[in-house]
């Protein structure tokens, strides 16, 4: 995988999901989010709807589910926090197998579970679909400030080279036999914190000075304009519409 | 903490997206001036930094580690702006991309992770250094409680945005002492790594330290054996008009400090006077409470009571957080109109 091109999360391919533009699958993800969080949380079913909708999204992408499930992982911290949610809620408690729940504290973990997790998965489901240059690209186009779209792209570009230049102080710390153990090592690690700094700082001073000689004068230049058909917006608006429905019955059932 | 979708409920995120957006318009106005009109490439970078800082964990305990915010740290390295810009950017990637963090919630996290620990922080370090012997060792000393303050302010503003908008009714005392709790805790850690960090920055490249710069030591000439200044072109004023101020520092802080002790002391005398009318008004919930959860709280009351101190002093710190933010943006309005030129001059030069 040649680095800079992709992100760890990409998942090449050619299915129409990952041919749609990518401010549209933007644009559809979040309004999606939006519905969901939107939802009201006794309305069950409402959110195994969503679930089943996310699938056919997936299916249409070709997104394997073990990958997007593994994915989901980085949710756990919260599931952590939600299996607490129960214990120190206030109000009414009911018995469940001898412990002693609040019924709204279930009531909230539940509604975090499921919210989060419908998030997270349309974000992966986002991110394993486009390339990280469109998802820049949409975001311009969405009306991000074209600075922070700017910056954004320099932090995506320079990440990998950033943290390779860490992976390597870290491997010279190591192979001179250190091993960070406790707070008497907090010094070393700062350190390098300090030396990555000003070698990233220095990177960015160099790359800009290299901008400036090819006539850089603060905005970059947009070659590649996407746009979107009435189709292309119909087809990836389908997903947050279909939402809306569910969201709606929701209210009113 | 990143705050996932469904925590916070959408009339609150939708408000905390728009303090966000605002926060970023004034950040990347002021970030332009931070970098001379290098933002773009520079600014990137110091996220990318900001992002491998985040994985540079660090170990607290046996087994256990923390990690690195940044907020802290950018905005004593590249200036408060920049400083807010580069960890929304970071904030902003970790959402779209790695799906750390909700859509939704971007705003939630932006005002808490990237807004409030990178003024607070800097307003800490601006006031401290003004207080301080200009040297680079109080640089550091400056850096380290402003880190240390950063983070459970960073707690105490979710706690807020959580009261307004939590979809969960947790009791909001529990939701402030856990979270502050934890995040007294990141935070020595996050101090003494951000404090050594900013040492180590200054100790090869003092030049880049943004919250370092007019602390350059002077020229010395050794004329006939004894030690003279250089002879400056224009340096003589601006040491006299910052001593003039350093005094209005001190009185400012003090000032505010004691202000804060009596916000503080009002502040943990009322709950403890609301909880005194709690016990009469609701005995029995209260001892059934005592019932269920067993015998050694002996101590319940007492801790409660830490409690409350210790949320007083927490506000009393962020109230001088505040008033400090609030002094130094009339300082800097009224400085700035009152000698822009040779302000725009130096902010050149460096």
């Amino acid at each position: 995988m040649g680095a800079g091109h992709a992100h760890r999360l990409y998942r090449h391919g050619h299915s129409p999901v990952h041919a749609l533009p990518p401010h549209t699958k933007l644009a559809a993800a979040f309004a999606f989010v939006v519905v969901v969080v939107s939802t009201p949380r006794e309305a069950m079913w409402a959110f195994a709807l969503y679930a089943v909708l996310l699938a056919a999204v997936a299916a249409a992408a070709r997104v394997p589910a073990r990958f997007l499930l593994r994915r989901l992982l980085v949710e756990v911290p919260f599931v952590a926090f939600a299996v607490l949610m129960p214990f120190v809620a206030e109000g009414e408690r009911v018995d469940v197998l001898g412990l002693s729940l609040s019924v709204s504290g279930l009531w909230g973990a539940w509604n975090v579970l499921a919210k989060g997790t419908l998030g997270v998965a349309a974000s992966v489901l986002l991110a394993a679909t486009t390339e990280l240059r469109e998802l820049l690209l949409g975001l311009q186009r969405l009306r991000l400030p074209p600075l922070l779209v700017q910056i954004a792209s320099f932090m995506i570009r320079y990440g990998d080279v950033i943290t390779d230049e860490m992976r390597r102080m870290r491997i010279a710390r190591e192979s001179r036999g250190f091993e960070a153990r406790g707070p008497r090592h907090w010094g070393v690690l700062a350190k390098s914190a300090g030396a990555l700094f000003i070698r990233s700082y220095e990177r960015g001073e160099r790359v800009h000075l290299a901008m400036v000689s090819r006539g850089y004068s603060g905005s970059m230049p947009v070659i590649d304009e996407v746009t979107a058909s009435r189709a292309q917006w119909s087809y990836a608006l389908a997903l947050p519409c279909a939402a809306l429905v569910v969201c709606l019955l929701g209210w009113v059932l | 903490m990143h705050v996932p979708d469904g925590f916070i409920n959408p009339p609150t995120s939708a408000a905390t997206g728009v303090v966000a957006a605002g926060a970023l318009a004034v950040s990347l106005r002021g970030a332009r001036r931070e970098l001379d009109e290098r933002t773009a490439p520079l600014a990137g970078l110091v996220a990318a930094f900001i992002f491998a800082v985040q994985m540079l964990n660090f170990p607290v305990a046996a087994g256990t580690s923390g990690h690195l915010l940044g907020g802290a740290l950018a905005a004593i390295l590249v200036g408060p702006f920049t400083g807010v810009l580069c960890v929304s950017v970071v904030l902003l990637m970790q959402g779209v991309l790695f799906a750390d963090g909700g859509l939704t919630a971007l705003g939630v996290n932006i005002t808490d992770m990237a807004i409030v620990t990178t003024v607070v922080a800097y307003a800490v370090f601006r006031g401290l250094v003004k207080v301080l012997p200009r040297r680079r060792r109080s640089v550091t000393v400056a850096s380290f409680a402003a880190a240390l303050v950063s983070v459970p302010a960073a707690a105490v503003a979710f706690t807020l945005v959580y009261a307004l908008g939590g979809t969960t009714d947790v009791a909001i005392g529990k939701v402030a002492t856990a979270m502050i709790g934890v995040h007294v805790l990141i935070g020595v850690g996050e101090a003494v790594i951000t404090a050594l960090t900013v040492g180590a920055v200054i100790a090869v490249r003092p030049d880049l330290v943004h919250g370092a710069r007019g602390l350059e030591q002077r020229l010395k000439l050794r004329v006939g054996g004894e030690l003279v200044d250089v002879p400056a072109a224009a340096p003589a004023p601006a040491p006299a008009a910052a001593r003039s101020h350093r005094k209005l520092w001190i009185t400012g802080l003090v000032a505010s400090l004691v202000l804060a002790g009596f916000v503080s002391f009002y502040a943990s005398a009322s709950p403890d006077g609301l909880e005194k009318v709690a016990h009469d008004q609701g005995m029995d919930k209260k001892e059934q409470r005592h019932a269920s959860a067993g015998s050694p709280l002996a101590g319940y009351g007492v801790e409660d009571v830490s409690d409350a101190r210790l949320s007083g002093g927490l506000a009393g710190v962020i109230g001088v957080g505040a008033t400090v933010v609030a002094g130094s943006t009339v300082f800097y309005v009224v400085r700035r109109r009152r000698t822009a030129a040779p302000g725009s001059s130096t902010a050149g030069a460096a």
